[in-house]
């Protein structure tokens, strides 16, 4: 009924009204979103919320105690075994960010200025496998990595080597390895998008003005893909630092990341403050990383120009 | 002829490149179907010959066919939420322009920017903070909130093109909101609907860490997966029940995409109508 209202409005041209008009086209957007935005923020943020409220009380037994308190805190930043997998976490989420991007920006380059007119195809060969079953693709780089399995009996029966190497699964690299590959999609997609939106004309440019061909790249591509780069980088590094299933299937002991921790407050362990501590810790360590890549990042790039 | 020798240098390097990161790719998901079909219980090189008998156990098993159907009831629900919810979003981000349209925008999406265990964590807390028993609904409540981020960015594409003319001329010609979203809208953006109905139910069909914290008693395939992974006898099933799963994702994101192209076609031809 009141957008049966606004509808009248709107029909009349008159100046006063139009400013009513603007205005109820504001209010018109915000009553189409709000059903979304109100899920969200009863399912997203509204949970946070609590998840950094019970981050400072404390729990006994099955009793919380709603009193206000650092401890759990004070436990998640200074326990040996805490700070060893902050910056295992850390480290291997850096690392993936890293590798993944770097691998991925040519493919992205690929695409975009090789594609041709079957651009579209190749990224949908791109997103694929991302897309398909993340518990199944973990498995299956266990089945590549292991003992027993494809890479060893590969090489064995190629007579690379005599015994199969065992250290190629159950340790961080593995993890490394199956991470870059589940995040291979969310990182060549914004890169593409951010070098689509390049005017060709200013690589021609650079190019007629005697820059050789790797020059102009590091001078005119990559400083305006650097936004594609940025949430390259922010889209792959921020959930990688909580992965649970990669860790527990191809990590063994070494590769043990901070998702298991927090779990275990929430299974076996059952201490919900100390976890909630550990989550949001978790959330403020990776974004401060992440803030540190991306400036890092911009000083680089404007170092090379 | 510098732009002769320029691609000449290029081709030997990028094209190779470009194969062997498309066999790191695919290697891992093409290993599924060869090791699905072999007639041993482990996965090793040589292969030791063909075998359906892998699937015919799938068959018999009850415990997965509960959890095959868990996983579809609740897919067909998330897909069907979270395109709702992603309609309302992605309608009023092309259509309008309003005040706090960005951060509102930034929060539907910001699920894409958070580590999945802490969105689980925090809805494990809240659902259990009210008192509700953990079941199926909240599975399809919590996968809801994860993929209405990629159901946004599926219909933004598909809205994006679409000529507001049309609704302005729907409505001068005396249609109502509704109607004129019906018959003028509707039809345009249809393809873009769908392929935002499968890309969800598909991410749903896979989705194991919210499955994995909401499901309670009732478990989705991929929490059913996890729980046979300890048992190494059992892997050439879960490798054969995974190829299915892998041929009808493929599938559907395949149709997904066709729909989508389909879409932007639409758009574009409704922008040459007179």
């Amino acid at each position: 009924m009141t957008a049966a209202a606004f509808d009248r409005i709107a029909d009349t041209p008159s100046p006063a009204k139009r400013r009513a008009w603007t205005r109820s086209e504001e209010a018109r957007g915000l009553a189409m979103i709000s059903p979304t935005f109100l899920y969200a923020l009863a399912l997203l943020f509204l949970p946070v919320l609590i998840v950094i409220a019970y981050s400072f009380w404390t729990q006994n037994y099955l009793d919380i105690d709603r009193t206000f308190t650092l401890e759990n805190y004070r436990q998640a930043l200074t326990e040996p075994i805490y700070r060893d997998l902050f910056i295992r976490s850390l480290w291997i989420s850096l690392t993936v960010s890293v590798v993944t991007v770097v691998f991925s920006y040519p493919i992205a380059w690929f695409i975009s200025f090789h594609g041709g007119v079957h651009k579209n195809l190749w990224l949908f060969l791109v997103t694929v496998p991302c897309w398909t079953s993340y518990l199944l693709r973990v498995m299956s780089w266990k089945v590549i990595l292991g003992y027993g399995g494809v890479m060893n009996t590969g090489l064995i029966s190629m007579g690379l080597i005599d015994k199969p190497v065992a250290s190629l699964l159950y340790n961080s690299n593995a993890v490394v390895i199956t991470l870059v590959h589940s995040w291979a999609a969310f990182a060549i997609l914004p890169i593409y998008v951010s070098l689509q939106k390049i005017d060709r004309t200013y690589i021609e440019a650079a190019r007629d003005l005697g820059d050789s061909r790797l020059r102009a790249f590091f001078r005119v591509t990559l400083p305006l893909s650097l936004p594609g780069v940025v949430s390259a980088f922010l889209i792959v590094m921020i959930p990688t630092v909580g992965d649970y299933v990669t860790p527990r299937l191809v990590g063994g002991k070494d590769g043990v990341m901070i998702a298991t921790a927090i779990q275990a407050q929430f299974g076996k362990g059952a201490n919900w403050p100390l976890g909630a501590a550990l989550s949001v810790t978790t959330m403020i360590l990776v974004s401060l990383a992440a803030a540190a890549v991306v400036l890092a990042l911009k000083f680089i790039v404007r170092r090379i120009k | 002829m510098s732009v002769l020798t320029q691609r000449l240098r290029f081709i030997p390097w990028l094209p190779v490149y470009v194969a062997v990161y498309f066999l790191f790719l695919y290697l891992p998901i093409l290993l599924l179907p060869v090791f699905s079909f072999n007639n041993a219980a482990t996965t090793t090189f040589p292969l030791a010959g063909f075998t359906t008998k892998w699937y015919a156990s799938l068959a018999g098993n009850s415990v997965m066919m509960e959890a095959a159907w868990n996983s579809l009831v609740v897919g067909i629900s998330v897909a069907v939420l979270s395109t709702v919810l992603g309609i309302c979003a992605a309608r009023a981000i092309t259509r309008y322009r309003f005040r706090g349209q960005r951060t509102a925008a930034g929060l539907i999406m910001a699920p894409l920017f958070l580590p999945e265990i802490i969105v689980a964590v925090s809805l494990l807390m809240i659902v259990l903070a009210i008192g509700i028993e953990l079941s199926l609904v909240t599975v399809i409540l919590g996968q809801t909130v994860f993929c209405v981020p990629y159901a946004m960015s599926v219909l933004v594409s598909g809205f994006e093109g679409f000529d507001r003319s049309l609704e302005e001329a729907s409505y001068d010609l005396g249609e109502t909101a509704i109607g004129t979203f019906r018959r003028v809208t509707l039809p345009v953006v249809a393809p873009a609907i769908v392929s935002s109905l499968l890309v969800t139910f598909t991410i749903s069909l896979d989705e194991f860490i919210l499955a994995f914290f909401l499901s309670g008693t009732a478990p989705t395939l991929p929490v059913y997966i996890w729980g046979q992974l300890r048992f190494a006898a059992k892997l050439p099933g879960v490798l054969a029940l995974g190829t299915i799963m892998l041929v009808a994702s493929i599938l559907m994101l395949t149709l997904a995409e066709i729909l989508r192209r389909r879409a932007e076609k639409r758009t574009q031809l409704a922008l040459m109508l007179p």
